[in-house]
């Protein structure tokens, strides 16, 4: 990477690591009750503390509030010379709670009608009735719980005032957003907001908003004429920093004997939150498979635990856990092959606008050696240790979108430096424009260098989310780089008396193509002396009237200890259709990570709550249990790298995303091959592994099976 | 410290890492937790990988090596070229624990390096990189 130098020697500077001079730091008073009201709240003993400048509650600050609905929902804050002054003088403030009864079953918030938004009903041909004349039909109830992002990089921002302007430097996945939400928040004008993220340790959708601790340091800035920084804790983190919300899918599919899937039905309930959106679980049963009858309602359930928050393919993957699953439940009911019964249903063109190019027919054919190798694994079973081999399909987006713009400066010596006003998540974005660049206007890689991370030294770009960056950026910097290129042609040309359509630029050289002219790009950028060359480009449109989407599938192979539940993956075969691929050294990290991330959904993280009063229990990085280098299985990853044709004038699509989508349900489908368990509910933890065993061995002997 | 000697006064129940970043500037140790469950303020002291974020200051007894104390060793340019870093926050602290293994066992198993490197989390899962940049970290 690009900029891989910078982050292994701790030479990049990240907001943890802005120190401004006479920066004051913020700590946050949380509420500790899942739902109160804040009778009376009083800083005065809080404000005569050692070292303290100011606080603010919530009638100073939007985001701080006095009717608190989720344990550490945020209702005032202090600014100290020390984030321990600051913490210490929180115990000052004077607090009267009211506390509430908190509603914490989704459920139970569905049945009262307490949502955060009309229920979103799909319906295309006629479910019941294909159901109706099914031959076989399968249902089952799938539960997914609640994760938390833990980027290592905790949410945070430092605030300082210039006069009327506002200097943010904050760790976020949207430079633009930040500055546009907090100028209307603050009622500034858009231009008077900077804001500042050269480096950033994790986001994974949680970093898409400003965010309390945004707004209260530039109130306390603005209070205390001194810049302040509000870095929340791991603890706070792991309260009040967003979230993938756990899901209740009630799933039903009808086929035919041939294994024609007929009708898919589903009810959804995302147990959103006391704040949020309602993510898409439905998705994928409304997009993966090609089927004519399709009835889905998925509720928001609105709840006193902590507002969710985007998290890598939000909704696709909860909703793939179910289907696939449930696919492979029908495939054993019918007796037919898992890729087989996928093969069978494939959705050749789309319900609604075509997609712009699929190739998961493609991904099916490679992923065939690793699925044949299930033979052999099943063979290695013994009385304790059972293996087995699962599989399951991806859909989610990923074309990315205009607007978003860059230019490039081509300097008299021949160096090219990319700007743009957008923020790096780690996902190697600097390589890859750096290499976008590079390619277009026939350079060498190091001579290209990619300036990003402030609203105020670049042009508008777009979020990193969504799986985007790339999509979305890089054919804005791949025009810059091409306007550029036609200006240093246009120069030559000139100069040596020759048409510019028989020049290129290749390998640093300005070439003719009898190949009677080369000369060193600097030669001919040289004749300006001081004068640069500026390109400018932006995003085009997508295509009109067509999908944008990605596909794939992966093959997991596990091994179950059935004595004592344990769960290990072994190997993970990962094939996914993302259009071109840029870097693909970088390309196979983001599909590690992904499977890597997913493994600990999978098996090991869960945000655990206290069911009678809401406290979540799980804080720490000791109680929530990430994935370890330990944890990691064989990971191959294989990528279709065939250019989207109708996408734009680079053909990459989004690769942040689908990685993470279909790999808790091929470990689930794993698990039933190699023991006969169906799993209904993630993290699959040892306890969970057991109940499923014993839920098979009775449904064997054809008692009912224990819940 | 890193062949440098400096004179630090702060309160009794400073954290080391607190003074390595805020008394003497130096940030390439991130601190992801402040409660020794990441590793991502890893430091070693007298070439013992240790959590500066719950070592007290007033307790260490030895010199301390930092990433910037490492900047030039073999395994800040494999970390490069594996691909073995993402966002980046967990690397210094991936860094600072591989050069303390790579140290007792120059030709570590790939065993050895997830047991070593077990105590270092990384969220944004670069781990078989890690393995790959300590494996050949000398090439
Ligand atoms: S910051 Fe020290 S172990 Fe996490
Ligand atoms: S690279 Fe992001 S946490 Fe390790």
């Amino acid at each position: 990477m690009a900029d891989a130098p910078q982050r292994a020697r701790g030479e990049a500077q990240y907001t943890a690591d802005v120190l401004l001079p006479g920066m004051l730091h913020a700590a946050l008073l949380r509420s500790p009750h899942a739902y109160a009201r804040v009778k009376k709240i009083d800083v005065r003993r809080a404000l005569e503390a050692p070292g303290v400048h100011a606080a603010v509650g919530p009638e100073d600050v939007e985001a701080l509030t006095d009717e608190p609905g989720f344990f550490g929902a945020p209702v005032a804050a202090i600014a100290a010379n020390t984030v321990e002054q600051a913490r210490a003088a929180l115990e000052l403030i004077d607090v009267e709670w009211e506390p509430l009864e908190p509603l914490l079953d989704p459920d139970e918030a569905v049945r009262r009608g307490q949502l955060t938004d009309e229920p979103r009903r799909n319906e295309r041909g006629d479910f019941e009735r294909a159901l109706a004349d099914a031959d076989v039909v399968v249902e089952g109830e799938y539960r997914t719980q609640v994760v938390l992002h833990n980027p290592l990089e905790t949410h945070q921002s430092v605030c300082r005032w210039e006069g009327d302007t506002l200097e943010i430097y904050t760790s976020t996945q949207y430079i633009w957003g930040i500055r546009s939400r907090v100028a209307k928040q603050l009622g500034v004008e858009p231009d008077n907001v900077r804001v500042v993220c050269n480096y950033m340790g994790g986001g994974f959708g949680a970093k898409n908003d400003p965010g309390e601790y945004t707004y209260v340091a530039a109130e306390l800035a603005r209070r205390t004429g001194r810049p302040v920084k509000c870095a929340l804790t791991r603890r706070e983190e792991n309260l009040a920093a967003g979230n993938r919300n756990a899901t209740i899918q009630r799933l039903t599919v009808g086929a035919r004997s041939d294994g024609t899937i007929t009708a898919l039905g589903g009810e959804f309930v995302n147990a959103v939150g006391w704040d949020g959106w309602i993510a898409p679980t439905d998705g994928p049963m409304q997009t993966l498979y090609h089927c004519e009858n399709v009835r889905t309602v998925t509720y928001g359930a609105k709840i006193n635990t902590a507002p969710m928050k985007a998290f890598r393919a939000p909704g696709y993957v909860e909703g793939t856990f179910g289907l696939e699953c449930l696919l492979d439940e029908l495939a054993a009911r019918l007796d037919v092959d898992p890729l087989e019964l996928r093969r069978k249903n494939y959705a050749h063109s789309s319900n609604e606008r075509p997609y712009s190019s699929k190739n998961l027919m493609e991904c099916y054919r490679r992923a065939e050696p690793h699925w044949e190798r299930r033979h052999e694994l099943r063979t290695r079973s013994d009385s304790t240790w059972k293996y087995g081999a699962g599989l399951a399909s991806q859909i989610w987006y990923g074309g990315g979108g205009p607007p978003s713009y860059a230019w490039t400066r081509v300097g008299s010596d021949g160096r090219i430096t990319v700007i743009t006003a957008m923020q790096d998540i780690g996902t190697g974005t600097r390589t890859a424009m750096a290499q976008i660049a590079a390619e277009e206007l026939g350079v060498p890689l190091d001579r290209v260098r990619v300036e990003l991370g402030d609203s105020a030294r670049g042009p508008f770009a777009s979020i990193s989310a969504g799986s985007s960056t790339t999509p979305s950026m890089g054919p804005a910097v791949r025009a810059a780089a091409a306007d550029a290129k036609r200006q240093i042609i246009e120069i030559a040309a000139q100069r040596h008396h020759l048409e510019e359509r028989v020049l290129d630029i290749s390998d640093g050289n300005v070439v003719s193509a009898d190949g009677n002219l080369s000369s060193p790009l600097e030669e001919i950028v040289g004749l300006l002396e001081n004068a640069q060359i500026l390109g400018k480009g932006a995003r085009g449109p997508n295509p009109t009237g067509m999908q944008v989407l990605t596909f794939g599938v992966q093959v997991a192979e596990v091994a179950v200890d059935v004595e004592t539940g344990e769960v290990r993956v072994l190997r993970v075969a990962a094939i996914h259709d993302v259009g071109r691929v840029i870097n693909p050294l970088g390309a196979s990290s983001q599909v590690e990570g992904g499977i890597i991330q997913g493994i600990g959904h999978t098996l090991s993280e869960q945000r655990l709550l206290d069911p009678a009063t809401g406290t979540v229990l799980t804080q720490s990085l000791d109680a929530y249990r990430l994935p370890t280098i330990a944890d990691v299985p064989e990971i191959v990853c294989e990528l279709i790298d065939k250019p989207d044709e109708h996408l734009t004038n680079l053909g990459s699509k989004g690769l942040g995303e689908p990685p993470i989508v279909p790999i808790a349900a091929a470990i689930a489908n794993a698990i039933r091959d190699a023991t006969g368990a169906d799993i209904h509910s993630l993290p699959i933890t040892r306890e969970e592994m057991l109940r499923a065993l014993e839920a098979a061995k009775q449904k064997q002997r054809g008692a009912p099976a224990a819940v | 410290m890193n062949g440098h000697r400096y004179a630090v006064d702060v309160p009794v129940g400073t954290s080391l890492a607190a003074v390595l970043r805020d008394e003497l500037g130096l940030t390439g140790t991130k601190v992801a937790c402040n409660e020794g469950h990441c590793g991502a303020c890893t430091v070693q002291v007298d070439g013992v990988p240790r959590l500066s974020c719950i070592t007290l200051v007033h307790t260490v007894e030895g010199e301390v090596t930092t990433i910037e104390g490492l900047r030039d060793h073999p395994l800040v340019e494999s970390f490069v070229r594996a691909d073995a870093t993402q966002c980046g926050f967990c690397t210094p602290g991936q860094i600072v624990s591989a050069a303390a293994l790579v140290a007792v066992s120059p030709a570590p198993t790939r065993d050895e390096i997830r047991h070593g490197m077990a105590g270092n989390l990384c969220r944004c899962g670069t781990y078989p990189k890690i393995e790959e940049a300590i494996l050949h970290w000398r090439d």
